[in-house]
């Protein structure tokens, strides 16, 4: 009898397992689409860009795209610009971030989720027609066509801001309260707390912020054409021409290859990527 | 007290920045004067011109039907990903899992280029197809991203359960998993929406020629300020804006209902 049990518990187990490994076989297989889709249309692309920058325009292996790159002062002074132009819009996104950050954490919840709508909000409405607005305002001030570089600055702030308030906000908010109080209650301070807890603690949140702001804005051309009257050249204007007016694909590949290493210098440098903007986007709807 | 005061100061005059532009363009959307910053009288003038010009009409329509596609297919193929690489092998997840993730950090400008080389070695480069796959490779992602988080959180033995009481893996997936992770499913759907809305780079890069959607022909307009539909635009950011305002109001009302609901089912325990 308890055999018998034992034998039909059996069955059941390796019918059990069978079942597991089959639907598991097949549920895996859901990713093929997409795998393929990735391969053709990411990867394999970015193999082209590697290809297009070590040679020539008649195919021949070379260096010469990445010698003419750092050999022309040009295109040098481009990429610093572009860094430069990077770093600042990050310093003065993170300098009006983290204050409203801070604010909206200290928020009772229904109303802190009111006032972050306010600031995402405007996120949904077109770049282009964003970028458009604020061209409209500098010319009503008399900036526009002479402070190009500030210009830029702006208009990067402007449309980057929320991108950096929503991690840190993000981060703050899921902090443990009772570390600040902690704090208090051994005799720190509002601004020993502030500079020995709760900075250090909303780390994570300004890393990403800053990551999401210095990236784009190191390329967003848009907003140099729109109202920097492209005097401020970005090393993004720089490929788009490469592969438009000046029809040089390898020059432009090459381009796109140093705009790749600084990506992953900035990745090494900040601790990698944790999807982090998938939760800020997604926090914005 | 002053805190309060300082702390309320700071965050109007931010939002102060963040909104007058907007708000300006609206204002001016309602006089037919070219230049913004002067008024020629209240006229509605401009809303007529974005809703009969034919290229403006063309162009609005065009977007928003490019974006519900890209939109589609990328939440499709975005989910499909998602499961697939969530009940796979670790060395798959992985290698799956960073491929996926490239387009997120990447540049859109490499992006675009990238694409544009594919796309024109294969001799279909600025077609609607092209411009289409151009949209699902970057908003893809981030519907795999949203979906994800959902798998993790779902119990694993539902799925099993179900198998057990007889569902087949097809039936287990559609019946159980699918309405488990549609809240990620819906958000990488909005996702890819706005995202495909806003996208400028890439899209000019493989549209045809003909083709424009709202930021290819605002950015152009902009540059070529000879191009006498641009006043219209003002017409269209109070369009969008007011949408924008229903769908917050919309979300405040559902949060507010929530809140009381959760009160209330506080109170019932008590």
């Amino acid at each position: 009898m308890a055999s018998s049990v034992k034998a039909v518990a059996r069955e059941n187990y390796a019918g059990n397992e069978k079942k597991t490994f089959r639907a598991l076989f097949k549920r895996s297989y859901l990713a093929i689409p997409y795998g393929l889709f990735l391969a053709l249309f990411v990867v394999f692309p970015l193999f082209l860009i590697v290809y297009y920058a070590f040679t020539d325009k008649s195919g021949g292996f070379t260096f010469n795209n990445f010698v003419a790159f750092f050999s022309s002062s040009t295109y040098v002074s481009n990429l610093l610009i572009s860094i430069g132009i990077a770093c600042v819009t990050t310093a003065v996104c993170l300098l009006i971030a983290y204050p409203v950050a801070y604010i909206l954490s200290r928020f009772k919840s229904a109303r802190s989720y009111i006032f972050v709508l306010l600031f995402i909000a405007p996120m949904w409405i077109n770049f282009v027609l964003r970028a458009y607005a604020l061209r409209e305002i500098l010319n009503l001030f008399g900036l526009l066509g002479k402070t190009n570089f500030l210009n830029t600055v702006i208009g990067m702030v402007y449309d980057f801001l929320p991108f950096m308030i929503l991690p840190i906000y993000t981060t703050l908010i899921k902090m443990d309260k009772s570390l600040e109080e902690a704090s208090a209650d051994l005799g720190g301070n509002g601004a020993v707390t502030f500079f020995k807890v709760t900075l250090p603690l909303s780390v994570p949140g300004i890393v990403s912020g800053a990551m999401m702001v210095f990236l784009p804005s190191m390329s967003c051309y848009v907003i140099t054409d729109t109202f920097g009257n492209s005097k401020v050249p970005l090393i993004g204007k720089l490929i788009e021409s490469m592969f438009g007016t000046n029809a040089n694909w390898n020059m432009g590949s090459a381009l796109a290859i140093v705009m790749l290493i600084i990506m992953f210098i900035t990745m090494l440098l900040t601790g990698g990527f944790k999807g982090e903007k998938e939760t800020t986007r997604g926090n914005a709807l | 007290m002053m805190k309060k005061v300082l702390a309320y100061g700071f965050l109007t005059l931010v939002l102060l920045c963040v909104y007058a532009p907007i708000f300006i363009l609206i204002i001016f959307s309602f006089t037919d004067a070219n230049i913004v910053g002067q008024w020629h009288g209240f006229s509605l003038e401009l809303y007529k011109r974005l809703f009969t010009v034919e290229r403006l009409r063309n162009m609005i329509v065009n977007t928003v039907v490019l974006a519900l596609l890209a939109a589609a297919v990328s939440t499709v193929l975005g989910t499909l990903g998602a499961l697939g690489m969530f009940y796979s092998k670790k060395i798959w997840k992985k290698v799956l899992g960073g491929a996926s993730n490239i387009n997120v950090i990447n540049a859109e400008i490499v992006i675009a280029v990238s694409l544009a080389l594919v796309f024109s070695m294969f001799a279909f480069n600025k077609t609607y197809y092209s411009l289409l796959i151009g949209h699902v490779a970057f908003c893809t992602p981030f519907v795999v991203l949203s979906v994800i988080p959902k798998l993790k959180q779902m119990d694993p033995s539902l799925y099993e359960a179900a198998l057990d009481l007889g569902a087949t893996p097809r039936k287990a997936l559609f019946r159980v998993v699918l309405p488990e992770i549609l809240p990620g499913i819906v958000a990488g759907f909005m996702l890819a929406l706005t995202l495909s809305l806003d996208d400028y780079i890439i899209t000019s890069f493989t549209k045809p020629a003909e083709f424009d959607t709202i930021s290819t022909y605002v950015y152009n307009a902009v540059k070529n300020t000879a191009k006498s539909e641009l006043p219209a635009f003002r017409a269209l950011a109070a369009v969008i804006f007011l949408i924008i305002v229903i769908v917050v109001v919309i979300l405040n009302v559902r949060a507010g209902k929530k809140n009381k609901n959760e009160t209330f089912m506080k109170k019932e325990i008590k």
